[in-house]
């Protein structure tokens, strides 16, 4: 079960401004999802090792190889403010921890 | 009787290291644009690095490689089985709002590395173990330029990811350390051993390594930590090491006056000297860890790890042993040739080719040191080749020629090389060791400076090294010293 609470502290971490409403019905949400996932308790999973991967694949790499992207300019197009060649962004105080 | 006094409680820090290791490679962590630092502001970035809709990273087997060696030469475990997690925060630097590193399965755990602390005053050695916790692999975030003319004054900030995506290992040591002095040699050490696997380069000033310090005290026999202060912002060594100094006094103070100490992040300033507080922590940040679902795990068979041990160098620490062991060298000597890989590597192949360690040691550590510190050079850059620089301790130890024509010859040699014993042959430098020969030459000296004599035989015994100087330059420092003040001294205390 998550409270009130838990989902107001999620949605802080996640920059989620939630009205009183929406508070309410994510609580009841989250839980019914909860409750869904909480069937596979039921199984016996002593012998079971966690799972990091929806699919049987490992090891996949690249060689370290320069090439250079050719479209600077849309990445500058999809951001909402540049100056010069840096990107543009209000001032954010330094309060992660 | 009165009550002796309360004995001054003796405290202890505790202090642990994480540090940030930029990895040499070409390409960044998960996309294949360029590391090199100092580039024009946004010209290496690529939707991988800022994170567009729809990419998806890979990883670079170079990082993997770097990080699994610099694991092994750790002394960790490597992990067979490994992943990456997203670690969740909002900062303008991060373009994706999440950095992908390593939460619960780190690449390597468990490993050490041996310290070695210098006495100042007696020059003994000590060692002791630091603990490595882990080491994980990571990708960079971008820098921030604050627009406006002060910092405080401007309203927005500028961001440049050229850094963001480059890979970085992060190596969290155990609380193990003690001092200042302690934490400065272990990010030493942590640096020789990344520049002589050659997965970093360990520039400080650039950022390549990045030292955060952990640090409280408490009373000693105390099992209890004190609370615990973070300090950030050092980019030298004695930057490091004044830091903790200054914060332990500052601890202690604090404590002794009743005060609190405040869980916090402090930034060291190196105009003041000292720490100041950047910001409180309040309870241990939420990251909201969860596996990357865009990167599949990574598996590292036996075979493949003991590969990559088998391409270790030998380690500096390791060197450092078998110098002091095996070869006889001071512990001073061999922390200074194995502190640089290059230099090392050119001694031991200087004793390879039948050079003795002590005076092969006393060459490299003085007078050649001495050139490349006035030169700028590396070892590998003069025109004194190991095997030559073999060839010239051998004329010195079967006394052909003595120390000073060797520091004489020695000039030509750095610049172009050469066969020392061709020299010695071309220019008559070979040393005079024939017993007449000296005496005539001292008889020589001895006729030419009557008043000096005089005032020998007077009682001016000070006097002797003008003599000894006067048949130097007679035979251009040719003379065996030792044997010639064995046969000045009968001659000049001689009845007239």
């Amino acid at each position: 079960m998550i409270d009130i609470e838990q989902v107001r502290k999620v949605a802080n971490l996640a920059r989620l401004d939630l009205t009183t409403e929406e508070e309410t019905q994510f609580t009841t949400q989250l839980n019914s999802i909860l409750d869904y996932v909480e069937q596979l308790s039921g199984l016996d999973t002593a012998d079971v090792q966690p799972t990091t991967r929806a699919i049987e694949v490992s090891n996949i790499t690249r060689r370290d190889r320069l090439e250079t992207f050719s479209d600077r300019e849309a990445i500058f197009k999809n951001a909402p403010d540049q100056e010069g060649d840096y990107f543009k962004v209000p001032k954010i105080l330094d309060n992660n921890g | 009787m009165t009550a002796a006094a309360p004995a001054k409680t003796q405290y202890e820090a505790v202090i642990g290291l994480e540090t940030h290791c930029q990895l040499s490679t070409e390409t960044k962590i998960f996309s294949a644009s360029s590391t090199v630092f100092g580039a024009d502001p946004n010209t290496h970035i690529d939707p991988v690095v800022m994170g567009m809709p729809g990419v998806l990273p890979v990883l670079n087997q170079q990082v993997l490689e770097y990080a699994v060696k610099a694991g092994l030469a750790l002394n960790c475990e490597i992990a067979p089985y490994s992943k990456f997690d997203r670690k969740q925060y909002f900062y303008p630097d991060l373009p994706k709002n999440y950095q992908i590193s390593q939460f619960d399965l780190p690449i390597a755990e468990h490993g050490s590395l041996e310290i070695e602390l210098v006495d100042k005053k007696t020059k003994a050695v000590t060692r002791k173990r630091i603990g490595i916790t882990r080491l994980h692999m990571e990708e960079d975030a971008g820098k921030l330029v604050h627009g406006g003319s002060t910092l405080s004054g401007s309203t927005y900030s500028l961001v440049d990811f050229n850094r963001a995506g480059v890979p970085l290992i992060e190596i969290v040591s155990e609380p193990d350390l003690r001092s200042g002095q302690e934490a400065a040699e272990y990010a030493q050490e942590l640096r020789r051993i990344v520049r002589y696997l050659g997965v970093s380069d360990g520039n400080m000033q650039e950022g390549s390594l990045r030292c955060d310090v952990n640090i409280s005290v408490r009373p000693v026999g105390r099992e209890q930590f004190g609370t615990k202060v973070e300090i950030k912002n050092m980019n030298s060594f004695s930057a490091i090491q004044k830091a903790i100094e200054y914060e332990i006094e500052r601890q202690i103070a604090a404590v002794e006056a009743g005060e609190p100490i405040y869980q916090e992040t402090r930034l060291w300033e190196e105009g003041n000297q000292r720490t100041i507080s950047m910001r409180l922590k309040e309870g241990s940040s939420d990251y909201r860890y969860f596996p990357e679902p865009d990167l599949p795990p990574i598996e590292v068979s036996v075979e493949q790890r003991e590969a990559w041990r088998a391409a270790l160098p030998e380690l500096p620490a390791q060197k450092r042993h078998r110098y002091e062991t095996d070869m006889g060298l001071s512990a001073y000597d061999a922390r200074v040739l194995a502190d640089d890989r290059t230099i090392a590597e050119y001694f031991d192949a200087t004793v390879g080719v039948g050079a003795d360690p002590k005076l092969a040691a006393n060459w490299i550590t003085q007078d050649i040191a001495a050139y490349l510190n006035n030169e700028k050079l590396t070892i590998d850059q003069i025109g004194l080749k190991p095997e030559m620089l073999a060839e010239m301790v051998q004329l010195i130890s079967k006394s052909t020629i003595n120390n000073k024509v060797g520091k004489e010859m020695l000039p030509e040699l750095l610049t172009q090389g050469g066969s020392p014993a061709a020299i010695v042959e071309a220019q008559g430098l070979s040393q005079i060791s024939d017993p007449e020969q000296i005496a005539a030459i001292i008889d020589e000296v001895l006729a030419a400076n009557p008043d000096e004599l005089a005032k020998y035989r007077a009682g001016k015994k000070k006097l002797q090294g003008f003599f000894v100087g006067q048949i130097m330059k007679l035979t251009n420092g040719r003379v065996d010293p030792k044997l010639t003040n064995q046969l000045l001294l009968p001659k000049l205390n001689a009845e007239p």
